[in-house]
């Protein structure tokens, strides 16, 4: 991978820091009047998520990381793993429960996600902002509630519970924004 | 196909435009209304500043095409040409300029800015202070002023003595706040990074804050006194409003002797670190040498000025075509 000044570091960059992909999250030249220009970034570590800072000479350099967000479609889950295929390669890859994390929540099958790969692996998945998901369980719908306030759990064919009008019955297909794990419409 | 961007068009919205050009007519009213001299003084010039953390734009001048070229330099300053006006019997003056420098490029700088910078004949520092405090509260009228020692902001907020501490212990306190990897002899580089990373947040909450009294370390081209506790300290200040450097002013050195003996240190400095070397200003040690009446001056950054009162922290906001789109 090229090595990567500070003068080229922005957000987004990609690079390896104490053997981890991490990507640039805010970029700040700071040069008092007089001084040395230092460069301070904000980054967020690829594998475990954690966020900090750093500050580097100007000049110095950094490994770049080969990580790579692509956008890919979610096929099945094994039971361990979650594979996902790239629509214009056929290729396939499988996320495992660490990469996956929460998403595994939204996943429903043929939704395209955007799949980070780190070396080729992937590292994390992001689901797609909004998901429409089938309730597979949820007490009986009261009629003529629409205007009331008033919610309820309800279980989603993903296995995902969200809160949701006292109104929506067992069987409904509901948006949701994945952003907030919110109930947002009827679909 | 035309693949027409949006690279065309002004970053700065108009209506701060305008702000900014009512500023700039406050300020020279200000300095019209105290009888100092407006003037100008070359962009592109032979030599080039000395401080080796500031890298000049190079630029080649040919008084025929492509032929007998010589390099000149855009100016990263107008202190040395001021002087030389101020070695001529100008008087007080100010200029508001363009000025350049290499790398300075981020949210708060574009490497092309607007300076402005004045100087006072028989003007102490502080009353320069004062001065600088009327202009800002022209335009920024609600700040609580306030002024510490570079000592006692580093006393107070780290509980170390900038002036004696050594570069392993300041490295030392600055690990202890900051996540770096490099290694430094230099004191005032950690100094430095604690103000920059430590300090200055913590003067967001504390107004327009005059910060005195540099170690001499820093001087630049101010005069070297000695504090109340013995130590060599820069006739220095600095000027903070919400955390962000503005202005920066000097009890001006007028020892023609002592000015060529800091071209020569930031000479070896440059070689040490190998930064590139540039012609030093025989000029303005041959103008001190006739003589310059004892003045104070200070810098401001009009753009961070327009900033603050604009309460935005990009400069793109203020500068209608920033360096990207220049």
């Amino acid at each position: 991978m090229a090595n990567y000044s500070t003068n080229q570091f922005k957000n987004g960059l990609k690079v390896m820091i104490d053997g981890d992909p991490c990507s640039m999250v805010d970029v700040e030249f700071v040069k008092p009047g007089k001084g040395q220009a230092f460069t301070r970034v904000k980054l967020k570590n690829l594998m475990s998520g954690r966020t900090w800072e750093r500050t580097f000479k100007s000049g110095d350099s950094v490994e770049g990381a080969d990580v790579m967000d692509t956008d890919m479609e979610y096929l099945y889950n094994d039971g361990e793993m979650w594979h996902f295929m790239d629509p214009n390669t056929y290729e396939q890859v499988a996320a495992d429960q660490t990469a996956i994390g929460d998403t595994h929540l939204w996943l429903k099958e043929q939704d395209v996600c955007q799949v980070t790969l780190f070396n080729g692996n992937p590292i994390s998945v992001t689901p797609p902002n909004f998901v429409e998901l089938q309730v597979t369980e949820t007490d009986p719908g009261l009629k003529g509630d629409t205007a009331q306030g008033g919610s309820k759990p309800a279980t989603l064919q993903s296995g995902a519970v969200v809160r949701v009008p006292l109104f929506i019955e067992e069987g409904e297909v509901l948006k949701i924004d994945t952003r907030t794990g919110e109930y947002v419409s009827r679909a | 196909m035309n693949l027409m961007t949006e690279q065309w068009r002004a970053t700065a919205p108009v209506e701060n435009l305008r702000r900014r050009a009512e500023i700039l007519a406050q300020i020279r009213a200000f300095f019209a209304q105290r009888d100092v001299l407006e003037v100008e003084t070359p962009l592109m010039t032979q030599a080039a500043v000395s401080d080796p953390y500031i890298d000049t734009i190079e630029c080649r001048y040919h008084p025929v095409p492509e032929q007998q070229e010589s390099a000149r330099y855009l100016q990263s300053s107008p202190e040395y040409a001021m002087k030389r006006l101020l070695c001529s019997g100008s008087g007080a003056i100010y200029q508001i300029c363009k000025a350049f420098r290499n790398g300075e490029s981020g949210k708060r700088h574009n490497p092309e800015f607007t300076m402005l910078e004045w100087y006072r004949p028989d003007m102490s520092l502080s009353q320069l202070m004062d001065e600088v405090q009327a202009l800002v509260s022209l335009v920024l009228k609600k700040l609580l002023w306030q002024r510490f020692s570079y000592g006692e902001l580093f006393q107070r907020f780290l509980q170390i003595n900038p002036y004696r501490a050594t570069a392993a212990e300041l490295a030392a306190i600055t690990r202890q706040h900051i996540e770096l990897e490099f290694e430094d002899d230099n004191r005032d580089n950690w100094l430095n990074l604690l103000m920059s990373h430590v300090i200055e947040p913590q003067l967001t909450e504390l107004g327009a804050v005059f910060v005195y009294d540099y170690p001499a370390s820093q001087a630049a081209l101010a005069r070297v006194s000695q504090n109340a506790e013995g130590d060599a300290v820069a006739s220095r200040f600095e000027l903070f409003i919400g955390g962000v450097e503005v202005a920066n002013g000097y009890h001006e050195l007028t020892d023609a002797a002592e000015q060529a003996r800091r071209f020569q240190q930031n000479i070896q400095q440059r070689a040490e670190e190998g930064l590139p070397q540039r012609p030093t200003d025989q000029l303005l040690v041959d103008a001190l040498q006739a003589g310059m009446p004892d003045c104070s001056g200070v810098a401001m950054g009009v753009d961070r000025l327009v900033m603050l009162v604009l309460e935005t922290d990009r400069i793109d906001q203020v500068i209608a075509l920033p360096f990207p789109r220049a």
